[in-house]
């Protein structure tokens, strides 16, 4: 059976370019950078090549990239370093739909003694910026919000909101783990001070990631010991997956204008298709201002496990914001913040393509879905009842 | 991904008895559409109690599903009273075990049997009518201190795992616990020394002991005691979860559970740790 991938937006493929780059890194680049021989400095050039990559793909300097192991630590080194250079400040502002690597570490915080504004989302699952900007104060230290959201797909505009904060005093960070390579950033003309990014969601490798800090910004390293990094993250790099990170951002530049055509006309017809051949379904997040890859569906009546399950009997690999798979009993906190029905709210999926993605995978999801969401209703005594309703 | 049996897979995709039985007799709903999973069985009772015919509707996960389809199949040909004797471990075992997190789906066919048995009796589920204790899932305490008594759970988890009470916002984890140690402290009176026990009364009260009075402590803090055997006066344990590797835990094995085995089992047991 064919597999038709449509996770993206939870892990990608290691991209054939990238995977070429690394195993050499692997196999005969094996010396320590911080070590005084010949096979020491052989690991280093490589290393400070991946840096310009990483730097280039988002309009920073290579000594304004930090290499993490993966998007969580970025997160929790940004919003730590913050708090530490600014010791005075109780107060951190963040999202409602935020991952969990800065909503957990946000609400732990909260048990120490800080004090986290939630900002809410509208239907759309746009920001509430007016309760943003209303929410800062002289107590801030750090507002924290993600560049694109990893279920909605939804762009928050936080070039202006970053402007904002640091008028106010505050140091800005964006969780832009779903965006970077996706869509086009430029840290260069912004007033981001911090921005995490996570290989494994562009076709690197999982276990590396990166933090961007503006020159200037005050730090504090999260991981204490040796000297890499320049001192602001101990530890040995990974070698060979920071070489495969820099590969991959070169390769997300010479593709974006393609996830930004092909792939969301991709996109786009799978979703008009799905609307046009299944009723009672809608999407998630705002038309506008989205990422060119992600796609949330909500189809009522029916549980999104059950979905999930009977795709991959075609092959089809999605994800989906409802409780039962997971593990959770309630649906994802994104979707309930955004006030999805609750009619609908089990029932999500969220499909995410990539540049491996092609037309063929479309047609196969198209042909297969409308069926599976029948069956299901077909089962479902709600959908019985809401049919009766509707005749009445 | 879920570690569902070959079965549940099979009844998932292939459910038996979807619908509607005409001519019902007998109505069981549970669930919610906001609670992620509800279950609408019908079943028509005929001469002598035997259930003719049962049919399901339900909306939930493939495990839901499953457990439905499989419900159905085994009380069709059933006198009541024997169909009223199926447990939500029946309906597990019958599809070759669930994952611990899904056992509310069992919970859910049990439950929906119970009520349309109830509903042809023109009775009502008594354990339904208590104070509702979880109220994301609209739980009542009746429905939690029975399934903490019949299904012998300890911790919170489970009572999440069974009935998903606790799973939303956990707010009533508190309440919850209360009903545990309300439940328990009843059982606890209950366990009465015998002077002279055979080896199999000693082996089931060691059990008993382990199950109420050790585990749920060593829960909280993620470890748990596995018991391994008995041999004369020397009980094999496995220390599991953060117990195994707890530089404490000798001193935790022969305070604590020792101690406990001694004062309620008999004095001169050992308890000695297989690694």
């Amino acid at each position: 059976m064919r597999t038709i991938y449509l996770d993206n937006n939870a892990t990608t493929r290691v991209a054939d370019e990238v995977l070429e780059e690394m195993i050499p890194a692997l196999r005969d680049v094996y010396g320590n950078p911080s070590s005084m021989h010949h096979k020491g400095a052989e690991a280093g050039a490589p290393l400070a090549l991946a840096r310009e990559r990483v730097a280039s793909l988002l309009g920073a300097q290579p000594e304004e990239i930090l290499f993490t192991s993966c998007g969580t630590e970025s997160d929790s080194t940004a919003i730590n370093a913050a708090l530490v250079a600014n010791p005075d400040k109780k107060h951190i502002i963040t999202t409602m739909v935020e991952h969990p690597a800065v909503k957990n570490y946000c609400e732990d915080l909260e048990k120490k003694g800080y004090r986290v504004t939630y900002v809410p989302v509208d239907r759309q699952g746009r920001l509430d910026l007016n309760a943003l900007y209303a929410s800062l104060s002289e107590d801030t230290a750090i507002v924290s919000v993600m560049w694109a959201n990893n279920e909605s797909g939804v762009i928050f505009p936080v070039e202006e909101i970053a402007k904002k904060v640091k008028a106010a005093g505050a140091v800005f960070h964006t969780d832009a783990v779903q965006a970077v390579g996706k869509i086009d950033i430029n840290l260069a003309d912004s007033a981001i001070d911090m921005l995490s990014l996570s290989g494994h969601k562009l076709h690197a490798p999982k276990g590396v990631g990166a933090l961007y800090i503006r020159k200037g910004t005050r730090f504090a390293p999260f991981l204490m010991g040796g000297h890499q990094e320049k001192g602001r993250r101990a530890g040995t790099e990974n070698h060979s997956s920071i070489i495969a990170l820099g590969r991959a951002c070169t390769l997300a530049a010479e593709k974006m204008e393609e996830e930004n055509t092909r792939v969301k006309a991709l996109r786009d017809r799978l979703e008009k298709g799905l609307l046009e051949t299944i009723p009672n379904s809608f999407v998630n997040g705002n038309e506008t201002d989205r990422l060119p890859n992600t796609c949330s569906i909500s189809f009522e009546y029916v549980e999104g496990e059950a979905i999930l399950l009977m795709m991959n009997e075609f092959g089809i690999c999605a994800s989906s914001g409802s409780a039962c798979t997971s593990g959770s009993l309630e649906p994802s906190h994104v979707l309930r913040a955004m006030g999805v029905p609750f009619t609908a709210a089990h029932g999500t999926i969220r499909f995410s393509l990539s540049i491996d993605n092609t037309d063929e995978d479309i047609d196969t999801v198209l042909s297969s879905l409308p069926g599976i969401i029948h069956t299901l209703r077909q089962m479902s005594p709600f959908w019985a009842e809401a049919m009766a309703a509707k005749a009445e | 991904m879920w570690d569902y049996t070959e079965k549940v897979r099979e009844h998932f995709l292939n459910p038996r008895n979807v619908g509607v039985v005409e001519n019902a007799n007998g109505v069981g709903e549970v669930g919610s559409l906001s609670c992620g999973d509800a279950l609408k069985l019908t079943i028509r009772v005929g001469e002598n109690d035997i259930i003719e015919d049962a049919k399901f509707q339900t909306f939930g996960c493939a495990s839901a599903i499953a457990s439905s389809s499989a419900l159905t199949e085994m009380v069709k040909g059933l006198n009541l009273d024997d169909a009223a004797k199926i447990t939500n471990d029946d309906i597990a075992e019958f599809l070759g075990g669930l994952p611990k997190e899904k056992i509310h789906c069992s919970v859910m066919g049990r439950d929906g049997l119970e009520r349309a048995i109830a509903d042809f009796r023109g009775e009502v589920v008594k354990e339904s009518l208590g104070n509702v204790v979880c109220e994301c899932f609209g739980v009542t305490d009746l429905e939690i201190e029975r399934a903490v008594k019949e299904d012998g759970l300890t911790t919170i988890d489970q009572v999440i795992h069974h009935l998903k009470a606790g799973g939303g916002c956990g707010k009533c984890h508190d309440d919850i616990e209360a009903l545990i140690n309300k439940v328990k402290g009843g059982q606890t009176m209950e366990i009465i020394k015998p002077v002279r026990m055979s080896n199999m009364q000693k082996i089931k009260l060691i059990e008993s002991t382990l199950e109420r009075e050790i585990k749920p402590a060593l829960q909280k803090d993620r470890g748990d005691i596995e018991l391994v055997d008995v041999v004369d006066n020397k009980v094999y344990v496995r220390l599991q979860g953060s117990c195994a590797t707890c530089s404490k835990s000798q001193v935790t094995l022969k305070n604590h559970v020792e101690a406990k085995l001694r004062e309620l089992v008999t004095q001169d047991l050992v308890v000695e740790e297989v690694k």
